[in-house]
């Protein structure tokens, strides 16, 4: 039977078809999509651990116990699992373990483009790089294969133009639970203290130096011999990039990315006159070609930056024929960049931070999106969990001078995910900066993923529900205020006083993302208008960086019909889209002419 | 590009419903025969970022990405966007606009002005350009949520695949009475 589905949608379709029945992740764009899907199979253990580190060790123990188990993250998600991953390496596995990790070239929504290759050969471990939906299917499969046989876990490495694009996929039925489930003590193997690490090490040398071999022979890491003039060395999308312009090129087209099959570069380099390696992001496979001594061309005409598409391809390759082409690109057209939505509660807590004058250290999550006009509501983001450790490093350093002047804001699920423990260190501490909760009960950047604030698991199952209140108070964070980020006027008045204190503070801002109180139907039963005839044209609702707040100006196109001016020097009126408007009423607390009113939806 | 692989390119702003149309675009295209490819990146969309969805059909499909200048038929949900893209159309391809637009943040600030003579810059370097006003034609079909279908049948009148096919993906992708609708309102489009 043949579908339409995602790589995100593949991987979990192949996982499941391979016996595999237990999988932990943090969501993590462009990753999030693989566990919601395995999750959906009949007979798998699927959670959402806190984060990354958390999902691996979970795995790991579940693998030890003789399942099949898949970490899934992010990029980014793989340093925070590092340290499991770096001496899980040395002991191996019992029943399978893969760790997904879905890179981001080009930075769609990510703070970094790191190449979680180098993640292989740091911590020794082999990994698959599937180049469509088909593959993704594929390839967990061999993974799976891999990590059982080599007794070694596995990574698959996906990217976002594979997890987020589609192609047809031939489905199979599911063999059934793998692996055989029990308790084995084996501690020699599993207890990792000096001794006996120093043995596992060994151990790994052997491991890789087997699976050098049997990358020579693995039917994924294939020479299509064609046009002998060029040869190209290709993995994952870049492969299909580069068939797709040059099809009559030669091809090794590798599927396991590391270890390399050294004798066969060697043959395929043999037997072609110019050789290329097309990868993205570091020149990883290039590298360790250049190092056996081949001649090759690879980032010296192909980017080391951003991901590829078919124009770059042809156009690097062509570029020493004279052949690539010129485009007419238009210029000055406004941007469209991602915004807080309509009714945004972040929108409110940061109208409010802005006009206190501190120093915001921001994370990651749909609250980064506040840096931009007109709230600029961050000055600063890293990782997740950064903001929490930041605030109060920056705190300390500026001594009296920064007292009242910093400010740590991060969201729900990203304090849970790594923002505890650097709260537990600014209560410890004694620091004076305050931290903010950004608390919109759900982990929205990704897309409305569960988590212990939510009291819900993925299912969607009631279980019990992390209180940041009492949690704040258990570390030692004396002052801990609740405010609603929508009353504008609430939350200045407590992050004032907040600011005001000596000592450690946590501000918990709490109201629902306003696209989870659509998702559940809890809309607002009106919406909000200007009226026209007390609009001054200030400006001052312009300055919530609404979507469904716009400026029109007398002059313009779009300029309001009749409009009778309140002053000579009044060059427009704001207007409210009543289809966006959510009714938060943000714009009617900061419009100081009373222009803007409340108005009762028909539609129910 | 390989040989007979054509490439369609969707775009709009976030929450226009241009995902659910480019998949149901290529699962008829599936089931027409073809080996179809589609790519686009999620994640921001909902929060009123530009989105852009390629979908690659023929008989063997290897890149899920278009390249610049080798898209066949740009299918835009929105005005300006329709310029933010239009480098990708290749020489004597097909434009269809919905004739609406939806204002990005530095216009909605009053910084920057919403483009004018979008039309003619088009024109000036495309000749096959059908405008439709989507909202309209969907109000009046019953729904405005149905604008997407309505490109779709627009689209559908330049592609070669059965009514039957149209009909099977509609009824699969939509429940009962909102899978009739959107059949009707999307034959409509296409037979107009």
């Amino acid at each position: 039977m043949k579908a339409f589905l995602s790589g995100n949608e593949a991987i979990a379709r192949g996982a499941y078809e391979c016996g595999v029945t237990f999988a932990a992740a943090y969501p993590g764009t462009p990753s999030t999509e693989i566990t919601e899907n395995f999750a959906q199979y009949d007979g798998v253990y699927a959670e959402w651990a806190p984060n990354e580190k958390v999902a691996l060790e979970v795995c790991i123990g579940a693998a030890l116990a003789g399942t099949r188990a898949m970490a899934v993250m992010k990029h980014v998600g793989v340093n925070v699992a590092a340290d499991p991953l770096f001496t899980v390496s040395y002991t191996g596995i019992e029943g399978g373990l893969v760790i997904v990790t879905a890179d981001d070239p080009s930075m769609h929504s990510s703070q970094n483009e790191q190449d979680n290759r180098n993640y292989a050969r740091f911590a020794k471990v082999p990994m698959l790089e599937p180049g469509d939906s088909q593959e993704g299917k594929d390839f967990i499969k061999h993974a799976f294969e891999i990590s059982v046989r080599f007794d070694t876990p596995v990574f698959l490495r996906s990217v976002t133009r594979l997890s987020h694009s589609k192609s047809v996929v031939s489905l199979k039925e599911p063999v059934g639970a793998g692996g055989s489930p029990g308790i084995r003590h084996n501690r020699d193997k599993y207890v990792m203290v000096p001794a006996m690490a120093r043995l596992r090490r060994r151990e790994v040398e052997k491991r890789m130096s087997a699976l050098r071999e049997f990358a020579e022979s693995f039917p994924e890491n294939r020479i299509e011999m064609n046009d002998p003039s060029v040869g190209i060395i290709a993995a994952g999308v870049a492969y299909n990039y580069a068939k797709d312009v040059y099809p009559d090129y030669s091809f090794l087209k590798l599927g396991m990315v590391n270890p390399l099959p050294e004798q066969l570069i060697r043959r395929f380099a043999a037997d072609v006159e110019t050789l290329y390696i097309v990868e993205e992001l570091d020149p990883f496979i290039e590298d360790q070609v250049r190092a056996m001594g081949i001649t090759v061309t690879g980032k010296d005409i192909f980017p080391a930056m951003n991901e590829f598409n078919p124009g770059i391809v042809e156009n690097a390759l062509a570029e020493g024929k004279g052949s690539s082409q010129g485009l007419v690109i238009e210029s000055g057209i406004p941007p469209r960049p991602p915004n807080l939505c309509p009714g945004c509660p972040h929108r409110g807590l940061f109208y409010a931070a802005g006009k206190l004058g501190c120093f915001v250290t921001g994370d990651i999550g749909c609250y980064t999106l506040s840096f931009m006009k007109p709230l600029q509501g961050i000055d600063s983001c890293i990782c997740m969990g950064a903001s929490v450790g930041m605030a109060h490093g920056m705190s300390k350093a500026l001594g009296d001078d920064g007292k009242g002047k910093v400010i740590g804001v991060i969201g729900d699920s990203t304090f849970i995910h790594s923002g505890i423990t650097p709260l537990l260190n600014a209560a410890y501490n004694r620091s004076n900066a305050v931290t903010v909760i950004c608390d919109n009960r759900t982990t929205a950047m990704t897309g409305m993923q569960e988590h212990p604030g939510t009291g819900r698991t993925l299912q969607g199952e009631e279980t019990v529900r992390l209180d940041f209140v009492r949690l704040a108070g258990a570390l030692g964070v004396e002052h801990v205020r609740v405010v609603d980020p929508l009353n504008i006027q609430e939350t200045k008045t407590v992050l004032k006083e907040e600011l005001a204190n000596e000592g450690p503070s946590l501000v918990v801002a709490s109201s629902p993302c306003a696209l989870l109180k659509m998702k559940e139907s809890e809309r607002e039963s009106y919406y909000y208008t200007v009226d026209p005839t007390a609009c001054t044209g200030c400006k001052i609702c312009i300055g919530l960086g609404c979507p469904a707040i716009s400026w029109r100006s007398f002059e313009g196109d779009g300029a309001p019909a009749d409009q009778e001016k309140r002053s000579k020097k009044q060059k427009g009126v704001a207007v409210i889209d009543a289809l966006l408007c959510t009714g938060c009423s943000l714009c009617e607390q900061v419009c100081t002419f009373d222009a803007i009113t409340e108005v009762r939806r028909n539609d129910g | 590009m390989t040989g007979d692989t054509k490439s369609i390119l969707l775009v709009g702003v976030g929450g226009q419903g241009i995902i659910r149309a480019s998949d149901i675009l290529s699962v008829a295209l599936m089931h027409a025969g073809y080996d179809v490819k589609k790519s686009e990146v999620h994640g921001m969309a909902q929060r009123g970022g530009c989105v852009s969805s390629h979908v690659r059909y023929g008989q063997k499909v290897y890149s899920p990405l278009a390249k610049e200048g080798g898209v066949d038929i740009l299918l835009s949900f929105e005005k300006l966007e329709t310029l933010r893209y239009l480098h990708y159309l290749g020489d004597g391809g097909t434009i269809i606009i919905n004739d609406a637009e939806i204002l990005p943040p530095a216009v909605n600030l009053g910084e920057q002005n919403y483009p004018s003579g979008i039309y003619e810059r088009i024109e000036a370097m495309f000749s096959d350009v059908i405008s439709i006003d989507a909202y309209t034609v969907a109000r009046h079909e019953g729904n405005i949520r149905m604008a997407n279908t309505v490109m779709l049948g627009v689209l559908a009148s330049r592609l070669d695949i059965s009514d039957s096919v149209w009909e099977t993906v509609f009824t699969e992708s939509f429940h009962g009475k909102i899978a009739e609708q959107n059949l009707q309102a999307f034959r409509h489009a296409r037979n107009a």
